[in-house]
């Protein structure tokens, strides 16, 4: 029903365009993305060969305004899904579709829509389609900006949980929302003058979804709601936001009754040649999802920041990435940017930047004297934000120099000990108790001329042997260690050409010391961009010609095709 | 089902042809800059030229575009009156990482964060680093995806081409 109602707005917008001079035809933008694979097996990487040898995945985005008017959509199709999408993306279809109108006062949204409240900590809808990641809301938004500097928000709608054969499949559960902000500069000029910044927010988030389980009674409404602030005095900026999350038993939490929470906070200095910032968060029970019985990265409203800085080079962002446990943690962070002046000692002709960036994981503490685990109340400990234990589940210290020698020739140099405990957050299957790695990047650019450039990138990774205490102990943790090295040539503003191989040579299994060489070719002119790969994959965050996205593990041909409209 | 393939096709159809007949405009998006002070994209408010330059602080061949611009800015300001607003689409995890990476680099565009990708979207960006040009009268007048070392003469040749007019 709701399509059709669409189909005549389309239509009949369209006729209005038609009808009238095309200079006030109103603005379409858009894009277009299509990934095309052919796969090989190979049973070296345990890369498998799809039945249907060749994989599509495809999606165009329009959006139109016109004046006040606003309409877009999404057209998607997986014939079938490449490799790594969620198993349930398949057929061609409408993913995502809204028609909307804005002026000064209001702004409203029938259909799909993303929308965040504060930090993300009660609700965030987005997309991330290199993760195949879509919570988008369908129902309906309102946005109202009564006053100046005040902005309050209402949502209403259930969740994309999957796309199967060309249709949204919604989840379970309707989400609703109101959130409120002020910024008082904003709303009382006056009262302060340039040296602050004031801004406080309120948002209030209620799921409901119905009790179908005989054995417990569950709580069919769960409310998650709490408060937000950010304040800057001169360079210093103080942002925060506690969320509460009520009664959600739920397969995350093995239907526990306790009350949940998130609490962030930033601290940050800069001023020009120097970036100080240190942010703490505390989680706990606080997987908060539109329907209770899903897993993985199903229909969650509310998003939980990992803390801790997002790694490019091959190596470093793809074998050991950490994610937010939900269930809880304790994090901090510290990053300090620093750039010594032209024409100093350390600076020299251009300047020196160095980086230095330190996070840490750690699991909560759940005080559980006092409470029985069996009794009628459902709750089994009491956790305080903020309160960590000794109990590690994560440590990442950074380095890195960017050093320009003159106009052709520069240099990046970074060190990276990244630790991961493997219990909890499992990146390996062959790896025992806490994976201890050194990581050291070389990145030279060399520019030939005014439009020919070189890079390299030398990468070499470390791992500690399997710590004292465990099975093993003393023998090479996880796959041992392993060497990158990336080779790029540039022609600008159109090709380029790379080769990367990545070598296990420290696997403790000799047959599985392998190579994952990989070419890639890039074309781009103005917004339209063809890329070609070729070669063996891990999966990972993957850069090459000036492009990041996330790939999956495979073996074989991907073709890539992308269009801004 | 066909009805709605049919009428999409129809829609794309009139939004190729409404783009060869006319420039597009800067759709109109609230971001906030560094400071928390609401930004609307379609009236920004400057001059002259402005280069809106999608980035993230996760993004090394945006960092390096970025940078190079850094080095030319002063020049290219006093030559064409451009401005560079640069847009970034880090979110939650790393958004606190922008004023520090920014000041840290000692850059002198302008800021906007985009968290929740809502201009990204708009601007059809399918992937960083993506580069548009807007002129005075704020009609998008080139872009360019991704970035090589000497991209950022092309993207100066064409600011330059807007003075010339």
């Amino acid at each position: 029903m709701f399509s059709k109602l669409l189909v005549f707005i389309f239509l009949s917008q369209t006729y209005f365009v038609f009808s009238q001079d095309f200079t006030n035809g109103g603005t379409f933008t858009g894009n277009i993305e299509s990934t095309f694979q052919y796969l090989n097996s190979d049973t070296l990487i345990g890369a498998n060969q799809p039945a249907e040898k060749g994989l599509i995945n495809s999606y165009m985005n329009v959006f139109y305004t016109n004046k006040n008017f606003k309409a877009g959509m999404r057209l998607e199709s997986y014939l079938p899904r490449i490799q790594g999408y969620p198993n349930r993306f398949d057929g061609t279809g409408i993913g995502m579709r809204y028609i909307g109108y804005v002026n000064k006062l209001v702004d409203v949204t029938l259909g799909s829509f993303y929308e965040q409240f504060g930090a993300g900590l009660s609700l965030r809808a987005y997309e991330d389609r290199a993760l195949g990641y879509d919570n988008l809301l369908d129902g309906a938004r309102l946005i109202v900006r009564p006053y100046k500097g005040v902005v309050l928000k209402g949502v209403y709608g259930y969740q994309r949980l999957s796309f199967q054969r060309g249709v949204i499949v919604h989840g379970e559960g309707i989400v609703r929302g109101v959130d409120a902000e002020i910024n008082f500069k904003e709303t009382f000029d006056s009262l302060l003058n340039d040296d602050w910044d004031l801004g406080l927010g309120f948002s209030f988030v209620s799921k409901f979804q119905a009790d179908n389980e005989d054995a417990l009674i569950l709580p069919q409404n769960v409310g998650a709601y709490g408060g937000r602030f950010n304040a800057r005095y001169k360079n210093i900026n103080f942002s925060g936001e506690y969320i509460l999350k009520e009664q959600d038993p739920s397969n995350d939490n093995s239907k526990i009754y306790n009350y949940g929470h998130a609490a962030i906070f930033n601290l940050g200095y800069s001023k020009k040649g120097l970036g100080i910032l240190l942010s703490g968060k505390s989680v706990d029970n606080m997987s908060y999802r539109s329907d209770r019985t899903k897993d993985l990265q199903d229909v969650f409203i509310n998003y939980l920041p990992a803390l801790n800085k997002t790694h490019t080079y091959n190596l470093v962002a793809t074998l050991y990435p950490y994610a937010t446990q939900p269930m809880g943690e304790v994090s901090y962070q510290a990053e300090v940017l620093y750039t010594f002046k032209k024409g100093t000692k350390l600076g020299g002709k251009y300047g020196t930047a160095i980086n230095f960036n330190v996070s840490t994981t750690h699991s909560p503490v759940h005080h559980t004297s006092g409470f029985s685990p069996l009794d009628s109340t459902g709750v089994s400990y009491e956790a305080r934000p903020f309160d960590k234990s000794d109990s590690m589940y994560w440590m990442d210290i950074n380095v890195n120099v960017t050093k320009k020698i003159n106009k052709k020739l520069s240099f990046i140099f970074s060190y990276f000990n990244i630790n991961i405990n493997n219990d909890v957050a499992k990146v390996s299957n062959d790896a025992k108790g806490m994976i201890s790695s050194h990581i050291g990047v070389i990145e030279t650019s060399y520019k030939l001329n005014k439009k020919h450039a070189l890079r390299s990138e030398i990468q070499m990774l470390f791992v500690e042997k399997i710590k004292k205490g465990l099975p093993n102990a003393g023998e090479i943790n996880d796959k041992g260690n392993w060497g990158t090295i990336l080779l790029e040539y540039t022609v600008s503003p159109h090709w380029s050409f790379g080769f990367m191989d990545q070598y296990n040579y420290g696997n403790p299994i000799e047959s599985k010391r392998v190579h994952y060489p990989i070419f890639t070719f890039g074309y781009v002119k103005d917004a339209t961009r063809f890329s070609i790969y070729y070669g063996r994959q891990r999966a990972g965050l993957f850069c090459v010609g000036g492009v990041c996205r996330f790939v999956p593990a495979s073996n074989g041909l991907t073709f890539s095709f992308t269009q801004s409209l | 089902m066909k009805t709605i393939i049919f009428s999409s096709f129809f829609f794309l159809a009139f939004a190729f042809n409404a783009q060869e007949s006319d420039l597009k405009q800067l759709p109109s998006i609230n971001l906030v800059d560094l400071k928390g002070k609401k930004v609307n994209t379609a009236a920004l408010g400057y001059k002259g030229p402005v280069v809106i330059s999608f980035w993230a602080t996760w993004c090394s061949p945006c960092k390096k575009e970025l940078n190079t611009i850094h080095e030319l800015y002063s020049d290219w300001q006093a030559e064409t009156g451009v401005t560079l607003v640069a847009v970034s689409i880090d979110d939650e995890k790393t958004k606190n990482s922008v004023s520090t990476y920014v000041n840290g680099r000692a850059w002198d565009f302008a800021i906007l964060l985009d968290p929740n990708g809502d201009f990204k979207r708009s601007m059809g960006v399918n992937n960083v680093p993506h580069t548009f040009l807007v002129d005075a009268e704020g009609n998008i007048v080139y872009s360019h995806n991704n970035y090589n070392p000497g991209d950022e003469e092309k993207l100066y040749e064409e600011i330059k081409k807007l003075g010339a007019k």
